[in-house]
Parts: C-alpha cells; sequence; structure tokens
C-alpha cells in the first residue's frame, strides 16, 4: 500500500471511512503517481490551485512540477503531448477542466491517439479525465455528455464511473491500461456521493458491467449520475410491485454485453437511461444488441430515458426539464412492465 | 556552401541525398506500374531539407516526418524496402498494409513517430516526446516538420506555444515550398518569413536557404545543439519549392513558368555536386561508386518489396488494441536518479513565483469552493464562520460539516 507523508490526500487515514467520489479520484491519482514515477498529471490549473474542482489538490505539493504540469488552454496540445509522453514510457493523466472541452482536441484524440497501435503498432497508454454531465447549471458548455463520440471511435476504452469505489478502481485501472482511456466524472456526484473504500491497493477491471440491484420483472441499464436516479426509481417501482433489476455498465467501450444479455435473458424487458441526449445515445447501440442476439428472449421493445435531443439550457427549469428523472423512469418503467 | 565539415560528413549529405532521390524515382516507376496503391507525394527538390535536417540528429533523439521526408527517414535508418512496402501496401511493410505512405514509426529502436494526415498533429506530440525524454533525463532532442500550408493551423499554435512555455528541446523545421496543393503561400500566410511566427511564441528562428544541404545541416546542427543544451524550442524556415504536383495526380499547371524554371536551376542535388567537385571532395569516380551502391541497394529493396505478400484479409480486424503485456513493451528508460522525481525530493511549495509578477498559491482545503458542481461545502463554510470565534480554536482543525449523502440521492432529493 502506498505510503503517505501528510501532503497531498491522505490514504491511510480515508480508507476505511466515508470518502466522497471526488476524494476517491484524488486518491486514485495520488496512489499511481505514489506507485509509478511514469504517472504525470497535465491540465489546466492541477498544479498550484489544484483543479477547478480540486481533485488534484496536493499533488503538485508532493510530486512537483515535473509531474504536475500546469498547462496552457490548449487542449490539443494537452493530449498531443501526452501521447508523446506515452510513447516514451510515461503514463500520463490529462485532465480537461471541463470534460467539454475535449472536443476542441477531438483530432488528437480520434485520429491520432486512437489510431496508434491499430496503424503502427504504437500502444498510448494515456488517461484523459475530467467533470462532465449536468444538473449542476453548469449550461450549454459546462454540462455535456460527449461520451457518445468516443464510444464510436475504435481505440479508445470509455469509462463513467457512479461510485467512490469504482471511481478510485477504474481510475487506477485506466492508468494501468495499455491502451488510452477516457475517463468521464460525473460531477454532480462528487460531493454528493460518499463510499467506503477499502484499505489499500485495488482496481477494477474496465469493460465489466456491475448488477447493483437485482430483479426479475425488467431490466434497467444506467450510468454515472443516472444510475443513481435509476436505483431510485427502482425502489418506487417496488412498492408497486416490480422488481428491477439495475445494472450499471461503468465502462460504454468495451461495452460488457454479457453481463446486459444474461439480466434480458432473465427479465426479458429492457430500459435504458442516460442523461446523454437520445440520439445515438448507447441506448440505441444497445438496442441493436439486443435485437442481434436476444430478439427471441424480449417481451416488450426496448425503452430508452435519456435527455432530450438539445443542448444543456441553462435555466434550472428548462435544465430540469432537459433532464432524465426517477420520476420519467418510474413512468417508462411502468409502461414497459404492462408489456 | 562554405567548408567546415569533415570529408565523411560531406559525403554522407550527398550519399543520402542521392538515395532520398533514387527512392523516390524508383516510386515513380513502381506508381506508373500500378504496384503503389494509394497516391505517391514527392519532395523532389527539396531533398536538401529532409537529409540536411535528420542529420543533426543523433541516433537517441526521435523525429516525426511529414509525407514528404522520406531522406530523413532514410538518414535515421529507415530501409528503402520499408518505405516500398510502404507505399505497396505489402504484408511485410511497417505497418503490415493498415497505412501507406510515410505514416509509420518505430518507438524502441529508430525513433521514430507515425505521423498522421491532419496536419500539424505532430507538434504537440514531438513536444511530448521532447518533454519526457527530459523528464528521464535522457538529454534528447525531437525534431518534426511543418509545411507552409500545415504552419496556419490550429495545433501549429497550441504545440509550439505549449514546447515554448516547457522550453521543451525541440527543434520544428517549417519547409516552406511555396504551395499547399494548389494555393500559394502569399494566400496562406500575409508574411515574407514564416520564421517570423517563432515572434510569437518567443522563440528563436532561422532562415536557410532549402537547397543548400550544407546550410541547412549547420543550422540545424547549431538548433539542435541549442535545444539540447536547455535552451528551449527553435523554429528554422527552409525555404525551397515543390518541383512536383501535391501528388501524382497533380500536373500542378498552377505553378508559374518562370517560377519552376528558377528552382529546377537550383537544384539541390547539382548545386551540391558543383559544391563538391570544386573542393575536391568528390571526383567522377566516387561519384559513380555511390551511384553504383545505390543502384545495387535499390534493386534488392525493391525486389523484397515486389516479392512480399498483400496481407491477408482478416488482419483488418486486428490489433485495435492493446491486449495483454507483450504489445506494450515501451518502458521509461530513465537516465537520471528516479528519487529526484518521487517523494520526499519532488516535493514542493504549492506556489508559483514569476519575474516581475510576485507568486501566488492555490486556495485549499476539504471546503474549498469549487466550480459548478456543488455549493453546499462553500455554503457549510460560510455558516462555519458565522459561528462565534470561541467555539472554533483556531489550531482545531475545521469540523466536516458536509452531510453524507446516502447512495441512491437524486437530483429531485438534492435539490
Amino acid at each position: 500500500m502506498p505510503k503517505t507523508n501528510g501532503a497531498g490526500p491522505n490514504s491511510s487515514a480515508s480508507n476505511g471511512s466515508q470518502v466522497t467520489f471526488l476524494e476517491a479520484i484524488k486518491q486514485a491519482m495520488f496512489e499511481e503517481m505514489e506507485r509509478d514515477p511514469a504517472v504525470i498529471l497535465m491540465g489546466e490549473d492541477v498544479g498550484v490551485y489544484g483543479g477547478a474542482f480540486k481533485t488534484s489538490e496536493g499533488l503538485l505539493e508532493r510530486f512537483g512540477w515535473e509531474r504536475v504540469i500546469d498547462t496552457p488552454i490548449s487542449e490539443s496540445a494537452i493530449i498531443g503531448a501526452a501521447c508523446g509522453m506515452s510513447y516514451c514510457g510515461l503514463r500520463p493523466i490529462c485532465e480537461m477542466q471541463f470534460i467539454d472541452f475535449i472536443v476542441c482536441a477531438f483530432n488528437q484524440i480520434t485520429n491520432f491517439v486512437a489510431k496508434g497501435h491499430y496503424l503502427w503498432n504504437a500502444p498510448a497508454p494515456m488517461v484523459v479525465r475530467g467533470p462532465s454531465g449536468g444538473g449542476v447549471h453548469g449550461g450549454p458548455f459546462h454540462s455535456a455528455n460527449p461520451e457518445m463520440y468516443f464510444v464510436h471511435t475504435p481505440g479508445l476504452k470509455v469509462i463513467y464511473p457512479s461510485t467512490p469505489y469504482d471511481a478510485k478502481g477504474l481510475l487506477k485501472a485506466a492508468v494501468r491500461d495499455n491502451n488510452p482511456v477516457l475517463f468521464f466524472e460525473h460531477k454532480f456526484l462528487y460531493r454528493r456521493i460518499k463510499g467506503e473504500l477499502p484499505a489499500g491497493d485495488y482496481t477494477v477491471p474496465i469493460g465489466k458491467a456491475v448488477v447493483r440491484r437485482e430483479g426479475k420483472h425488467l431490466t434497467i441499464l444506467s450510468y454515472a449520475a443516472m444510475m443513481h436516479t435509476s436505483l431510485e426509481a427502482a425502489a418506487a417501482l417496488e412498492k408497486e410491485g416490480i422488481e428491477a433489476e439495475v445494472i450499471d455498465l461503468r465502462t460504454l467501450l468495451p461495452l460488457d454485453e454479457e453481463t446486459i444479455l444474461n439480466s434480458v435473458k432473465k427479465t426479458n424487458k429492457c430500459l435504458v437511461v442516460h442523461e446523454d441526449t437520445k440520439t445515438g445515445g448507447i441506448a440505441g447501440e444497445i438496442a441493436a444488441i439486443l435485437f442481434e442476439k436476444a430478439f427471441d428472449d424480449l417481451d416488450g421493445p426496448l425503452m430508452r430515458v435519456t435527455s432530450l435531443d438539445t443542448p444543456v439550457p441553462y435555466a434550472p427549469t428548462l435544465e430540469e426539464y432537459f433532464l432524465p428523472n426517477a420520476k420519467k423512469i418510474f413512468s417508462t418503467a411502468k409502461e414497459l412492465a404492462r408489456y | 556552401m562554405k567548408k567546415e565539415l569533415t570529408r565523411q560528413r560531406y559525403l554522407d549529405l550527398y550519399y543520402f541525398m542521392r538515395l532520398n532521390r533514387a527512392v523516390e524515382d524508383m516510386m515513380v516507376k513502381l506508381f506508373r506500374q500500378n504496384k503503389i496503391v494509394g497516391g505517391l507525394y514527392s519532395s523532389l527538390g527539396q531533398e536538401a531539407i529532409s537529409v540536411g535536417t535528420a542529420y543533426a540528429l543523433e541516433k537517441k533523439d526521435w523525429l516525426a516526418p511529414m509525407i514528404r521526408n522520406i531522406g530523413a527517414l532514410l538518414v535515421k535508418g529507415v530501409r528503402p524496402r520499408d518505405i516500398f512496402m510502404q507505399h505497396m501496401a505489402k504484408y511485410d511493410s511497417p505497418t503490415k498494409g493498415k497505412d501507406g505512405t510515410s505514416h509509420f514509426g518505430d518507438l524502441d529502436d529508430l525513433h521514430i513517430v507515425s505521423p498522421i494526415s491532419m496536419l500539424g498533429d505532430l507538434i504537440p506530440v514531438m513536444t511530448g516526446v521532447a518533454m519526457a525524454g527530459r523528464y528521464l533525463g535522457q538529454k534528447i532532442v525531437a525534431m518534426t516538420w511543418i509545411g507552409d500550408g500545415g504552419s496556419s493551423t490550429g495545433v501549429f499554435h497550441e504545440g509550439l506555444n505549449f514546447a515554448a512555455v516547457q522550453k521543451a528541446p525541440f527543434v520544428l523545421i517549417l519547409e516552406n515550398n511555396l504551395w499547399a496543393y494548389s494555393t500559394p503561400v502569399r494566400k496562406q500566410v500575409p508574411l515574407e518569413d514564416l520564421a517570423d511566427r517563432a515572434k510569437a511564441y518567443g522563440i528563436d528562428s532561422y532562415i536557410v536557404d532549402g537547397n543548400d544541404v550544407v546550410a541547412v545541416y549547420s543550422t540545424a546542427k547549431e538548433a539542435v545543439d541549442r535545444a539540447r543544451a536547455g535552451e528551449g524550442p527553435i523554429l528554422i524556415e527552409a525555404k525551397s519549392f515543390r518541383r512536383m504536383g501535391h501528388a501524382q495526380h497533380d500536373p500542378a499547371e498552377y505553378v508559374p513558368k518562370e517560377m519552376r524554371a528558377y528552382w529546377e536551376a537550383r537544384d539541390p542535388i547539382a548545386l551540391y555536386e558543383r559544391f563538391l567537385s570544386s573542393e575536391k571532395l568528390l571526383d567522377a569516380r566516387s561519384k559513380q561508386e555511390i551511384e553504383e551502391k545505390i543502384n545495387t541497394l535499390l534493386a534488392k529493396e525493391r525486389e523484397f518489396a515486389e516479392n512480399s505478400p498483400m496481407p491477408p484479409a482478416e488482419l483488418a480486424e486486428t490489433g485495435v488494441y492493446c491486449t495483454g503485456d507483450d504489445c506494450h513493451k515501451i518502458r521509461a528508460k530513465w537516465e537520471r536518479p528516479i528519487a529526484e522525481v518521487t517523494p520526499p525530493r519532488s516535493s514542493v511549495e504549492p506556489v508559483w513565483t514569476v519575474a516581475g509578477f510576485g507568486s501566488g498559491k492555490g486556495s485549499g482545503g476539504a471546503n474549498a469552493p469549487i466550480h459548478f458542481g456543488d455549493t453546499q461545502p462553500a455554503e457549510a463554510k460560510r455558516a462555519e464562520a458565522r459561528k462565534p470565534a470561541v467555539k472554533a480554536p483556531a489550531k482545531v482543525a475545521p469540523k466536516k460539516t458536509v452531510k453524507a449523502a446516502p447512495a441512491s440521492a437524486s437530483r429531485k432529493a438534492r435539490r
């Protein structure tokens, strides 16, 4: 287990107690940098300021200027430089101050980083992480869920966790993975969700979904903040006699088809809930997988509860209308259960 | 050109320029025989730039070519057969037929990063290579090339600015061949000298005659030495001319005849041959020996390339991901004590200091306000601050006031 010398997040003290989602991410970075000097962090305001969300607070103090690098506002340069570093044996973590800005580096990620291993046998072990998602009145450019741009890009791995335990374990797994990994951190969860972390080092396997709640009447597939909303809806459904199985996808690329299919073959009905907008969201891909591999098992249509096909609006009334919520999930699930 | 190098260096430069041209001449033949699968891009008349700049690098240094930098690849040690096979999409090519042209690299041995077609992306990537080399204590220099056209991309700016801020040991060769496909440089950039772009990044630049290989090499050598010494990135504008069209399909009728005639009369290999014979560095016999050496080599290389099969179709499905440990053999090669970058030696005061600016620190603590996401901690902090001071002695750490949220907290519940 990594030792800490007081500076930075004290893993030893935190383990075994309730920590926030944000603290879990900080611990993952801290412990990986402690474990391996090839791990460095780059991003806007990640050093002295500790990150706009304080996810990297204490890292500069402990690991110094060469390993915690404040960059200009240049997302393409951050991603590109990280890629070059990974070619030299380093394992860089890049922070996008808000994940919305990842699209500024779209070409660098999708054409350079993602294609390298396929084309010329050049793996790029690097992590791009940052705060994503809405519900906090961030407006159209600070609330995005751009995961599907990248799920459509062979060569990348895409993770979107919902609990502190998974956030820490998956981020550590991402740092150790030999492929480029995009790691989305739903900012609504940062300080609202707490969880207990085990003492010592652990990872969570990339590409494995997990059943959060068992049920037999229908399957709800979700991830990130909507996983919690789905659980809330499942609790309400239980009172109506509907037992929903809730699955947290955790990784969107590669998608854990096995866990999805096993559940749907049991419940015969599937509802996908995501905060991403509807058209081109992961629900459509899951629908196709079910049609290809579980058509005979389906007793009803695949249904989805998603955000609207609009930009994320700013006003609380608009954003609330835009986003999925437990009530929408509840009523859609009831409709599905009737089949 | 002036005489300042050893005879061997002069002859090396000559050999590689001739090899560069011979490899490309052979590829034109292969193209006309329909043996080249895709496009063929020529560096005719620009060989002095590729060869002269790459020749300034040491074996441990890194480079990333553009499409016309075949000469740089040859200098770095790439075999002509690999270049032929890349263009012919053969199974034994470095990318096994998955990509063509100069789009291949070699991380382990030759330290070559593959380019992609989107121009400018190599600049931040090679900045990262330069930064990693410095971090690992390797004292390497990273080099890449960009054209007059590519110098207008956004990532050129981002990359060169970042390299400059980081003082990365990075040399960028701006190969001004006056044409970006059919668009003349004056319609791309309102500057006489593209080297002036360096001023925007506070870095040094050179302008060199790109058809004078000795000048190119000497300038590049000075730049590489300075970058290696820690002076930061350097931009070299090499002025030349693209003698062929954008690629084989393009007759380049948009190029004025006088312009072409001017540059054809300044062929870099012919200029260099005149210099070498006037300095008595090359006579007819040694010239013939070099030609024979190249012809023999390329005949063999071409034969190998032609005999290589096309890749099996199923290969298309493989290699998207690096799976297992065998596919990633790159290890950080430390040439400085790791203790320098690990605690306690890596630990610093998290305070910035900028000359003429002063210094400052971050605003920290578990309850620090954060950007969008959760205002609770800040509110809780303010509530804490409103309490009478006597209840909170200065030395006692502030109580955690953030309530644990239930695992199933929803938006609605939290609003």
